[in-house]
């Protein structure tokens, strides 16, 4: 198979099914905060973002103006070919999106401050490489928005305080974002590894659906802890007061050194946009978290 | 906790009766203000220049759209809100000297803008962030734009919307600010987790 040509339209369908229809455990968690939300105003704003959804459904319009910064997950099995040819792909396609979709062109040179206009530039789309056994390929694709990622945060914990000091960090990251990431969101929460591999297993757990715990019964106890503890907040639906200030909570973790206790919190808005694809060895594709939308 | 539909230009007792919590609908004229146009109205009202258009009565959006141009016509494909607090520094005198009653974002204002919606009579309507459809199907004709060289988010479009919301109203024009409330909320509910969790404060 041609891989360039196959990554290209695979990666441009992932991005338009991202942009414009909300994975089903988001939607099903959104809709699950509305029935149960007693504050009214937490009520009225949970129906505008349910509104908001069915329209760029119906409409096939990108579901927030923030298209996001575009990150790619892409799990190579060890035996695929032309693996060199996947980048240029992946960036000629986030064109592509950016132009017909549209996509806001949202990658800015930090230095000149000025807009690549295509949402490419260094770095950017960034790829996550990871190499599995196997011959497919498989291609997830995030859209992270800004407001959320203003408030993602990395800290240096006192490891003499344990896991009480990471509940510590996650409330108070919740509470001072407040209204910002335009709660409900979904943290990505990791302890251990280092400074940069905490943020990084933060953000990559936001992609786990909703209706998935960790499977360490330990871990996943803590995931509900903390859930509960954020709804406690009573920040509510775009810091507005209510109930729902999280959709979900998932925590990894990674080894740490004695001294450390790296800790991290990936905030995604309510508009956590992602999805999903395999490219099997002889081309075939299977799109798995958006069936029959392309 | 009612509901109110305006229509523009809005008039000060019309404000004045709204409370917090309330839910408000547009319908009439709104004009898109981000940093750099707020920057720029108050620096021609201190020149003595007109601006381009009179927004006596009318809504401010804290919004930077996507729009295309169909022919000659623009359109907004998707207008959600931008985080207001950044023009905190400029809404006070934008209320003060150009008399707009409602001013529309996310995220909320501080004291500053607070007290002068109490003393001139203006309300925050805050619109849900990200929910750039609803707000791009409630604009029914891109009016106009002026100050397009600031680039398109940052100018003046003036949009004709119809039933434009829900907007909460999160400051009244009685100082009453709904995300101050819900900040003194969660550090007596921060009490509640922390004993809940184990953890000292």
């Amino acid at each position: 198979m041609d891989i360039a040509k196959v990554v290209e339209d695979v990666a441009f369908n992932l991005l338009k099914q991202a942009v414009i229809y909300l994975p089903e455990d988001v939607k099903k968690a959104l809709e699950k905060a509305y029935a149960e939300e007693t504050s009214e105003t937490g009520k009225t704003q949970l129906k505008a973002i349910l509104d908001n959804i069915e329209l760029a459904e119906k409409y096939k319009a990108p579901v927030c103006q923030d298209t996001g910064t575009i990150i790619f997950y892409a799990q190579a099995g060890a035996e695929v070919r032309n693996l060199d040819k996947v980048e240029e792909a992946l960036v000629k396609a986030t064109r592509r999106a950016t132009k017909e979709i549209p996509l806001r062109p949202n990658a800015v040179d930090p230095f000149t401050q000025k807009n690549s206009g295509d949402n490419t530039g260094r770095f950017i789309p960034y790829i996550n490489w990871e190499i599995v056994p196997g011959d497919s390929l498989e291609l997830t694709v995030m859209t992270k928005g800004g407001g959320s990622e203003n408030v993602c945060v990395t800290g240096m914990l006192v490891p003499g305080e344990g896991i009480n000091g990471l509940k510590k960090f996650v409330i108070e990251s919740v509470i001072k974002a407040g209204a910002q990431p335009c709660p409900p969101t979904i943290l990505g929460v990791a302890m251990g590894g280092g400074a940069d591999i905490a943020m990084k297993l933060a953000k990559k757990a936001l992609l786990r659906p909703l209706d998935q715990p960790n499977p360490n019964p330990e871990i996943a106890k803590l995931e509900k802890e903390l859930y509960e503890a954020a709804n406690m907040t009573g920040i509510g639906p775009m810091g507005l007061g209510g109930k729902t200030t999280v959709l979900g909570v998932h925590v990894e973790y990674a080894f740490r050194h004695p001294a450390s206790f790296p800790a991290a919190v990936a905030f995604n808005c309510w508009a956590a946009r992602r999805a999903t694809a395999r490219i099997h060895a002889d081309g075939s594709v299977e799109y798995l978290t958006h069936k029959g939308l392309v | 906790m009612a509901v109110y539909h305006l229509k523009t230009p809005i008039s000060e007792e019309e404000i004045r009766k709204l409370k917090v919590n309330d839910t408000i609908y547009i319908t009439g004229t709104i004009v898109t203000a981000r940093d750099q146009a707020h920057r720029r109205a108050l620096e021609y009202f201190k020149q003595g220049k007109p601006l381009p258009i009179n927004l006596e009565g009318l809504a401010v959006f804290h919004c930077g759209p996507v729009v295309s141009k169909e022919g000659e016509k623009w359109v907004a494909v998707a207008a959600g809100p931008t985080t207001s607090t950044r023009m905190d520094i400029f809404e006070d005198e934008f209320i003060k000297n150009f008399k707009v009653r409602v001013v529309i974002g996310k995220g909320g204002m501080g004291k500053r803008t607070t007290d002068a919606m109490a003393k001139y009579g203006a309300v925050y309507g805050a619109f849900t962030g990200g929910a750039a459809i609803l707000a791009a199907k409630a604009i029914k004709n891109v009016r106009g734009v002026e100050w397009l060289d600031l680039g398109t988010p940052e100018a003046l479009w003036i949009f004709e919307v119809e039933d434009f919301g829900p907007l909460t109203v999160a400051i009244d024009s009685h100082g009453n600010n709904l995300f101050t409330d819900v900040a003194k909320a969660v550090e007596e509910n921060r009490k509640k987790i922390y004993e809940k969790l184990g953890l000292q404060l």
